[in-house]
């Protein structure tokens, strides 16, 4: 890396201090400023809760009626759209298999909606404290000669090749990252609330709109299903590269805020 | 400890104290507004009333969604049930001419409804859609006497809080506030989709609320009772769906 970027991705973080380079900043242990504000590490780390919460009852609101449809109707007596070849907790439904799961609806509805309203809060914070402060404009925006095919590209290649980020990239976000949590958070957050709140009969007699626009509330629990997998997905592949670039630094650098020495993360 | 972690960790208190202070302030309004559900406590206590409250200050007086007759499903699911008692075959037997609802608590004339006369009041017809909290839907055509049309000939008192319903079935029960009780689309359903409701789907009466979820649409339904106090029946949690675990308030 040239020291050109080494600069460039000095000016990029949230940090009022002059740009050094990442080998100096990396040196002064006890004089440096934070890699993740106190508000992004505490959202973090309570979506991140809120999340897991969420997919587990999610799982286990699924299992009662683990089939798919489209339109505004679908039951056991209509064809499926798809459905996943799991056992069910309704004996309603024909699984194939020879047994039904306990149900696990009651709690499962209680900690799926509690989880949200943590979420849903959560985000609220993160988003406005986000937009006031300049994080998504510093740190989250593409910048300058990132904004091309050919940088997005590069970082393809260079982690499709498993290279391991330089000393300076452990101090900002490169662009696929940067890609990538936008994305979850302005686009799929927003619309798995969508199609949360679209499949409540309360709310969508206020905004009918809200369920009509994505087809009915079957669609909408369909949409809500393959958005549901995609922040799975995300999950396992963002816990994936921090396992990659080293798990415990990292995890300890979204708790404290604090960067160890190089030789953590080398 | 050096001053810059010792001014974190003051303002860290205050903001902690500040939290605390101001969601008891937020418990205290929402208890005096009526914004808290029966099974407010436990662990599940900030949810639901966020669940609620919400529904309170954003639908109260929104329709539930409508369909064209186009729409009506050909392919209406009764769930499963509990095998009917010997006392509901009895009246089965007798095309439901002895069937009663009975009417007690704060009304001026307690008593009892034949199906004769809920049919003998003005009918109203809704196609709206009926959705199981499991996931699954459809939509029909409800006919039936709107739920306040019935208390008002009970002579229903000004601090009556919830209506609490019942089915045949003696652990099935259940209750809404005077924001559904009275709303234009409750109905004590006799009708579906032309024709009388069939047993499998809670004739010859169930309750009909169809801004909330499949299971507060009560079946076989028997008795009413109007309250100001939930804490009266059963465990005090406002139904058995909490009893059995799962929340009061099903409008989401």
């Amino acid at each position: 890396m040239s020291a050109e970027k080494l600069i460039r991705m000095g000016e990029m973080q949230a940090t009022p201090q002059e740009p050094v380079s990442g080998a100096t900043r990396l040196s002064l242990s006890t004089a440096q400023p934070s890699r993740h504000s106190v508000l992004v590490r505490a959202t973090h780390w309570i979506t991140a809760l809120s999340f897991l919460a969420l997919l587990i009852s999610g799982v286990e609101i699924l299992i009662s009626h683990p089939r798919f449809y489209w339109g505004e109707n679908g039951n056991v007596l209509t064809p499926a759209l798809f459905k996943l070849p799991i056992p069910s907790s309704r004996s309603l439904v024909p699984t194939g298999y020879g047994f039904v799961l306990p149900d696990q609806n009651g709690w499962s509805r209680y900690l799926h909606f509690q989880s949200a309203w943590f979420l849903a809060l959560t985000g609220l914070i993160y988003v406005g404290a986000g937009l006031t402060s300049g994080h998504f404009r510093k740190n989250l925006l593409p910048h300058g000669e990132d904004v091309s095919w050919r940088a997005l590209w590069r970082t393809i290649v260079t982690h499709s090749r498993f290279e391991q980020p330089t000393a300076a990239e452990v101090w900002s976000y490169n662009l696929l990252q940067r890609l990538s949590y936008l994305f979850v958070i302005f686009v799929l957050f927003p619309l798995i609330i969508w199609t949360g709140l679209a499949m409540s009969p309360a709310f969508t007699s206020s905004f009918p709109a809200t369920v009509t626009l994505l087809g009915g509330r079957q669609s909408a629990r369909t949409i809500h299903f393959f958005v549901a997998v995609s922040l799975l997905l995300f999950l396992l592949l963002h816990v994936g590269m921090v396992w990659f670039v080293g798990f415990r630094s990292r995890l300890r650098t979204m708790i404290t805020g604090r960067i160890d020495g190089p030789q953590e993360d080398a | 400890m050096t001053d810059i972690s010792r001014r974190k960790l003051i303002s860290t208190g205050l903001a902690a104290a500040a939290g605390i202070t101001s969601l008891g302030v937020a418990a205290g309004l929402a208890k005096k507004y009526g914004l808290l559900p029966p099974d407010c406590g436990g662990i599940w206590g900030v949810g639901e009333t966020l669940n609620y409250a919400s529904y309170r200050l954003l639908t109260n007086h929104s329709m539930a969604r409508e369909f064209a007759r186009s729409e009506i499903s050909d392919k209406p699911l009764a769930n499963e049930m509990p095998p009917l008692s010997g006392a509901f075959k009895k009246l089965q037997a007798g095309d439901f001419a002895d069937w009663r609802i009975t009417v007690d608590g704060l009304v001026d004339r307690p008593g009892a409804f034949s199906l004769q006369q809920l049919k003998s009041y003005p009918s109203r017809s809704q196609i709206t859609q009926l959705a199981c909290e499991e996931g699954w839907s459809y939509v029909a055509e409800w006919t039936g006497v709107p739920l306040s049309h019935v208390l008002k000939v009970a002579g229903i008192q000004p601090h009556a809080k919830y209506v609490v319903y019942f089915s045949i079935d003696p652990d099935w029960w259940d209750s809404i506030d005077m924001g559904d009780a009275l709303h234009p689309q409750t109905f004590l359903a006799y009708g579906m989709n032309g024709g009388a409701l069939p047993v499998g789907h809670g004739g010859p009466v169930r309750m009909r609320v169809p801004r909330q979820l499949g299971y507060k649409n009560v079946k076989f339904i028997t008795h009413l009772a109007i309250t100001d106090d939930l804490k009266k029946f059963g465990k005090g949690l406002g139904s058995a769906s909490p009893e059995g675990g799962y929340a009061w308030y099903a409008g989401i």
